[in-house]
């Protein structure tokens, strides 16, 4: 037997089913056009490993329900589970939570969950996060956690995003001290010096942690954005061991 | 790969793609079942043999089930579902899940 | 006990109408698409229909050969076993009494087969008597890969994963073999009507 290094009660202990569990929103905010900003109130929330999901339930008065899983935007240290959350415009839950969803609102949750695309300071680096849109998400607790933890990993952050006004974390992306390229795909300013267009693997080679200093390469986006990246980092040399993929869906029927 | 309905900026349109996830996005619902998190243990597919986490696994989610399809040979690995109280999970495709006791994900 | 989100109605849905099965929604103007794989990429070229298992012959169709036989215009209702349900849904296609005229066989069960290995299974008598189909256009368009095109079953009367998507042929059996959702504990027959969700239902 060994003992558990988190011992907590509620609904994130380790061991034992994870059940749903009311969760107060405590803030409601427009981070982009399309995206939202929500903090939230967790009653016995134990703390998460960046990386990890919160999933969210709701249910309509008749029974109805549905169910999505959202990376935690926030860093470990940070005193509330905040998620940001991008309105997708078939979508059926994320304009609920957009739109709809106000302060003191209880939200069912259940997490944190997974414990594969999950980065923690002692697990070292260098560490390259590569994002399309919003999977820039779980790297935003990866950088504040390393921040916070105050690690001298090396870390390099390559996002794509559609234009400036469309970029999720612009604080946290504007404060780090990790190597930030954006890259813009749509739209950019006619004094942008940054890369613009598709992330290819001339665009990795050049920005992206090269695979001879061993880097722990993380990649998070649309289903598309991530298989097109992964393949190409494999022909750069990185070896597949080395690099984990989050795939997110842009549909999504309910369960 | 299919990369032809993805859009410059990484934002994917809607397509079939859209529909194709990984096995991170199982861990929530395998959480109702499993007091351990499974998707971080490597899965040996009793179809073609390969080795790989359940995490890196190719997740079809729009089913009446979750299904779980190896990423070499895309046979079916693992089925699961709960609707109606009870809990449904096949591992017929699973031939061995080694799973890691040290650390469930968290640093230890 | 669940928590009720305010506010929260989920898709526009209808629950009430005598068209519905028990614990069935209208799904309206949607198709939802489910799927538990890849969607197989098939060429018109080497596509095959064929009719084995306890038969005397194989009898097989080419995408040419199936596309002459004789032609049905289908409105149904469908319903999935999900629980949506979509009203009116017009089909064309074959129907299964003209594929199985020509087929001599003491067999009592059919496992429908499809590329992407899937599989259903169903009494053969479920085939006939025009409440199943072959069909390849939906809504007067050649149906899509996504909802099963080229050619799909229909058999509006079962739940609809009994109406296998890019259908290859049939496989006729005496005993009553479980496809790939009735081994994960799906109803072997699948009555909306009777809400055979699972087996025991």
């Amino acid at each position: 037997m060994t003992t558990p290094t988190v011992t907590t009660a509620g609904p994130a202990r380790r061991g034992g089913r994870l059940l749903w569990t009311p969760a107060r929103v405590r803030s409601v905010q427009a981070e982009t056009a399309r995206a939202t900003r929500l903090v939230l109130e967790v009653p016995g929330w134990a703390g998460h490993v960046p990386g990890q999901h919160l999933d969210v339930r709701l249910t309509a008065p008749d029974g109805y329900r549905a169910k999505r899983s959202y990376s935690v935007a926030s860093g470990p240290e940070q005193p509330h589970v905040e998620l940001i959350v991008e309105r997708l415009p078939d979508g059926e839950v994320s304009p609920y939570l957009t739109q709809q969803l106000r302060v003191g609102d209880e939200l069912e949750v259940r997490g944190p969950v997974g414990g594969w695309f999950v980065w923690h300071a002692s697990l070292g680096g260098p560490l390259q996060l590569i994002a399309g849109g919003s999977g820039v998400v779980p790297f935003l607790s990866m950088l504040q956690h390393r921040e916070a933890a105050g690690s001298d990993v090396p870390a390099r952050l390559l996002y794509s995003a559609r234009a400036l006004p469309d970029v999720i974390g612009a604080d946290r992306v504007a404060a780090t001290d990790a190597g930030v390229t954006l890259v813009l795909t749509r739209q950019a300013p006619a004094t942008w010096q940054g890369p613009t267009g598709r992330v290819d693997a001339r665009l990795l080679h050049e920005h992206v942690v090269p695979p001879d200093a061993r880097p722990q390469v993380f990649v998070c986006g649309p289903t598309g954005f991530v298989e097109a990246v992964a393949d190409a980092l494999l022909e750069l040399g990185h070896p597949p061991e080395r690099v984990k993929t989050e795939r997110f869906g842009t549909g999504g029927g309910a369960t | 790969m299919t990369t032809s309905d993805m859009t410059a900026d990484g934002t994917a349109d809607e397509g079939p793609e859209s529909r194709r996830l990984d096995g991170n996005a199982a861990a929530g619902p395998l959480r109702e079942l499993f007091s351990v998190d499974i998707i971080a243990a490597a899965c040996t597919c009793a179809h073609c043999g390969g080795t790989t986490a359940l995490a890196e696994h190719v997740l079809y989610a729009d089913a009446p089930a979750l299904v779980l399809r190896c990423p070499s040979c895309t046979g079916v690995v693992l089925r699961y579902a709960s609707a109606g109280g009870q809990a449904r999970l096949d591992l017929t495709g699973a031939r061995l899940l080694v799973l890691d006791l040290a650390h469930d994900g968290r640093p230890g | 006990m669940s928590l009720i989100s305010r506010g929260f109605a989920g898709r526009a849905r209808t629950t009430s109408s005598d068209r519905l099965p028990p614990g069935q929604y209208d799904a309206g103007g949607s198709f939802p698409v489910l799927t538990a794989g890849p969607t197989p990429r098939v060429d018109i070229g080497t596509w095959d229909f064929t009719v084995q298992g306890q038969v005397d012959e194989v009898a097989r169709w080419s995408w040419q050969q199936f596309r002459a036989l004789p032609r049905e215009d289908v409105t149904t209702d469908i319903h999935c076993v999900t629980s949506w349900s979509k009203l009116d849904t017009r089909w064309q296609g074959v129907s299964l009494d003209t594929i199985l005229g020509h087929v001599e066989t003491a067999a009592e069960y059919v496992t429908v087969f499809s590329d992407g290995g899937y599989t259903t299974n169903l009494p053969l008598e479920d085939l006939t008597g025009g409440r199943a189909w072959v069909v390849d256009t939906y809504d007067e368009e050649p149906l899509a890969a996504e909802h099963g095109g080229p050619a799909r079953l229909l058999v509006p009367h079962l739940y609809f994963w009994k109406s296998a998507k890019w259908v290859r042929g049939l496989a006729l059996t005496s005993t009553d073999e479980p496809g790939f959702w009735e081994t994960f504990g799906y109803h072997s027959y699948g009555d909306p009507w009777r809400s055979q969700r699972y087996a025991g239902d």
